[in-house]
């Protein structure tokens, strides 16, 4: 038994409103939906893979690929966008090479654009794995992920 | 004393049922405690919400534990929600024995020493300080301004977030103590559903979450369907960017939310309800299920509710990140874990919604007005406001003003006064140019109409819309075009992609914002894409109208509003983008150039270090220039130079 089955054993009886719930638990358990366990979670609630892929694909929580260390989330809400959160979209584009919604390829680093944070007065807003960095400008970007990455030689 | 404090708990519940003037002596003196009346020891009050440990809280709560100890102090450490004053993060609160409360701001880290040591030394610092919160029970500090006094808080009605920032969230026992809970048990002692629904309506309570429903008429309609099991739905799925209030109700007064719910499916009797939340929300979620488990603790929840044979169980959905979920239907199809689209209506969610059962789906805000109205009465409740809008209405002020937060004013306030008064006017003494209220579903108001008053129908009126309460104050730096066209990327992302009105056609209308705002070198040499932009406006017009008439939900009918609101107001600048090519605020980065002032520079070289594309070039001392083509116009440069030697165009 893993940690898959003990998710779905709260689930008894589940039926498909449970489905949603039990994708947001085995996604926070295994940071990614990966194929077997969205089989896994379709033979048990008896609904066909395409039915569950159809609804994981319609949500922006979901993803298929496993996430970098450092999960950087950009706030693209009205406020931060005023802000100027493009530029500093951009600057992260740049520093990382990556897009959104990519994940770089030593696995570091996964950027990703948020409809908005809800931390409005303090625009432009990002989070790195949860941690809030507020009033970001472009120039701060290079020192923001500089000091992530000197965390993970550390922890090498 | 967990043992006691569970059993005051109790006892204060049971007394629900009497008026508190029959309260035990004890009881009362128990209430003056969680009133902070009568203080054994000093409490140390710090705003933990999302934006305050965005601004360093968590810091400052660790910083001030540790100070404690290492000073041997004897004082309480409380987490209290968002006061609303979010450009003042983060915020520590001290009260001692005796004494008012005394507010200070942006107590960082490293500013905790110097205040506490201060404070216990019997010395209020000017530095920092906000003000006194005041209360005729306690001893007044001289020559300290009252808090109520303060701009951003004199211009407030708050009755919805009268206890953010000042009770401890997790605390029945606070939330009692501040009259909570009493309408509740009133109205189950003394109200049948029917009336409650009558006594709503006759408040003349509007649904806060944009459309403005009668509270109380949706309700009824949701009673009058007879079923066995009917669902109460709280809509927390706050996805409209630059809104934040429901996020701060919950996290910093969970309880008089619940009080709403429960008071709300008492009167369309509904046993089952569910609270529909953002998964991007951490914190409420945790406050939010704390809170549930205490009132299931207490008998506040679950079966037979203070002895009224009433039974609720209130469950708890997270969000999956989709804006159209917002949307009633879309959002029970969401909970019975389809995908997030909406459904026809008729059949109106009041006869088959949840599970095809009668359902009835509120707003955060609709809700918390609840509890207030059941306690003091309709009459109370529209002492205040205008003609059709009643009580108050909160704002998540953000953008280009000096005082972000959040706020609560009456409605029928003029916007001027929130951005002149309470926001404390524009930042950097920029010029105001306009306010976007209402998201993506709303407009923008200029200038010629700061005067407008906050009402449903007069917002409607300049082509706004009062929305949920999100409200962006831009200044002449922004272009309104960029504006449109941020609001347009939204709305075709998050378009579900079930009616071809709202899938195809925003996606056209973000396709001509584009090809207004390139330059043209990027442009397609084709013929047909400068025809495109000289048809613009009048084709962004039409495909807007035939959007608004033909989408399906809300969220289409709603989407091409900015545009259009834009084009009503700022026709001028979609102008100059189109014919001559230039964006007048400088922001849409394909139309601008950026090039240094050789009179002005003295090459400092401040900017060539922070380009981040190495696009400025010249040796110290020198005047520098800049390479337009690796320029990537991120304004860094313009940012940083001390000598306003950069020139945008």
């Amino acid at each position: 038994m893993d940690s898959i089955d003990s998710i779905l054993e709260k689930y008894p009886n589940a039926g498909r409103d449970s489905l949603i719930p039990i994708l947001q638990e085995v996604q926070e358990e295994e940071n990614y939906l990966s194929k077997d366990n969205v089989k896994r979670i379709g033979k048990y609630l008896g609904l066909p893979t395409s039915k569950i892929y159809g609804v994981a694909t319609f949500y922006n929580q979901f993803r298929f690929e496993a996430l970098g260390n450092y999960h950087i989330q950009i706030c693209r809400g009205t406020a931060c966008h005023v802000k100027g959160s493009e530029q500093v979209l951009e600057e992260f584009k740049r520093e990382l090479d990556i897009e959104p919604g990519e994940t770089s390829r030593n696995g570091d680093f996964s950027l990703e654009i948020v409809s908005c944070i809800g931390a409005c007065g303090l625009a432009p807003v990002i989070t790195v794995n949860g941690e809030v960095h507020s009033k970001v400008q472009p120039g701060d970007v290079k020192d923001i992920i500089k000091n992530y990455r000197e965390e993970v030689k550390e922890n090498a | 004393m967990p043992n006691t404090s569970t059993n005051i708990r109790s006892e204060l519940v049971q007394s629900l049922n009497k008026n508190p003037g029959d309260w035990s002596q004890d009881l009362q003196d128990e209430l003056k405690n969680y009133q902070h009346k009568e203080l054994e020891k000093p409490i140390i009050y710090i705003g933990t919400g999302t934006c305050g440990l965005g601004a360093g809280a968590g810091d400052t709560l660790k910083e001030v534990k540790d100070y404690l100890e290492r000073n041997d102090i004897d004082a309480e450490v409380k987490e209290v929600g968002c006061i609303g004053f979010c450009v003042e993060e983060p915020l520590v609160d001290i009260q001692l024995p005796g004494r008012t409360r005394v507010g200070f701001s942006e107590i960082t880290e490293d500013k905790v020493e110097g205040l506490l040591d201060s404070v216990f030394n019997g010395q209020i610092p000017a530095e920092h300080l906000v003000g006194q919160f005041k209360d005729q029970d306690l001893e007044p500090y001289e020559d300290i301004d009252y808090i109520e006094d303060h701009p951003f808080f004199r211009n407030q009605t708050r009755r919805v977030l009268e206890n953010c920032g000042r009770v401890e969230p997790t605390s029945l026992e606070e939330y009692i103590a501040q009259d909570g809970f009493q309408g509740l048990a009133k109205i189950l002692r003394t109200t049948t559903p029917e009336e409650l629904c009558d006594l709503i309506k006759d408040s003349g309570l509007r649904g806060r979450g944009g459309a403005g429903f009668p509270t109380g008429l949706k309700w009824k309609f949701a009673l009058d369907n007879a079923a066995e099991q009917k669902y109460f739905i709280c809509n927390a799925d706050e996805g409209d960017p630059g809104a934040f209030m429901d996020r701060a109700v919950i996290e910093g007064d969970p309880y008089r939310l619940l009080e709403g719910m429960i008071l709300g499916s008492y009167a369309i009797g509904a046993s089952k309800a569910i609270v529909y939340i953002r998964a991007e929300y951490p914190l409420a979620i945790t406050r939010l299920n704390h809170a549930i488990s205490v009132l299931k603790e207490e008998g506040l929840l679950g079966d037979n509710i203070l002895n009224s044979g009433f039974n609720l169980e209130i469950k708890i959905k997270k969000g999956a990140g989709a804006f159209v979920c917002g949307e009633e239907t879309a959002m029970i199809n969401s909970i019975q874990g389809k995908r997030g689209m909406p459904s026809p209506r008729p059949p109106y969610p009041a006869e088959k919604g949840l599970f095809n059962k009668p359902t009835n789906i509120n707003n955060v805000e609709t809700l918390a007005n609840v509890p207030g109205i059941a306690r003091n009465g309709p009459e109370w409740f529209k002492s205040i406001g205008t003609e059709d809008s009643k009580g108050t209405k909160v704002f998540a002020v953000s953008g280009d003003v000096k005082n972000t937060g959040l706020l609560e004013v009456e409605m029928g306030v003029r916007l001027k006064e929130i951005v002149y008064n309470i926001g404390g006017g524009i930042a950097d003494d920029n010029e105001f140019k306009a306010a976007q209220i209402g998201g993506p579903s709303g407009g923008c108001v200029p200038k010629q109409h700061l005067d407008i008053e906050i009402d449903y129908e007069t917002l409607q009126e300049v082509g706004a819309v009062m929305g949920s309460g999100g409200l962006v104050i831009m200044d002449e730096n922004t272009c309104m075009v960029d504006v449109a066209k941020f609001f347009m990327d939204f709305i075709q992302r998050e378009s579900c992609g079930k009616c071809i009105p709202c899938r195809e056609g925003t996606r056209r209308m973000l396709d001509t914002l584009k090809a207004i705002t390139r330059s043209r070198s990027q442009e397609d040499k084709s013929k047909h894409e400068s025809l495109k932009r000289f048809k613009s406006v009048v084709y962004l017009k039409r495909l807007a109208n035939v959007i608004q008439d033909s989408a399906h939900c809300g969220l289409g009918q709603t989407g091409p509003n900015p545009v259009l609101s834009t084009l009503r107001w700022f026709r001028d600048e979609y102008e100059k983008h189109i014919y001559e090519r230039t964006c007048p605020a400088g922001v849409c980065k394909n139309l601008i150039t950026y090039n240094v002032d050789e009179d002005k520079c003295v090459g400092c070289t401040l900017c060539a270090q922070k380009c981040p594309s190495d696009a400025i070039k010249g040796k110290q001392q020198v005047p520098h220039y800049i390479v337009d083509e690796e320029c990537v116009r991120c304004g860094q440069c313009v940012e940083v130079c001390r000598f306003d030697a950069i020139n945008v165009k």
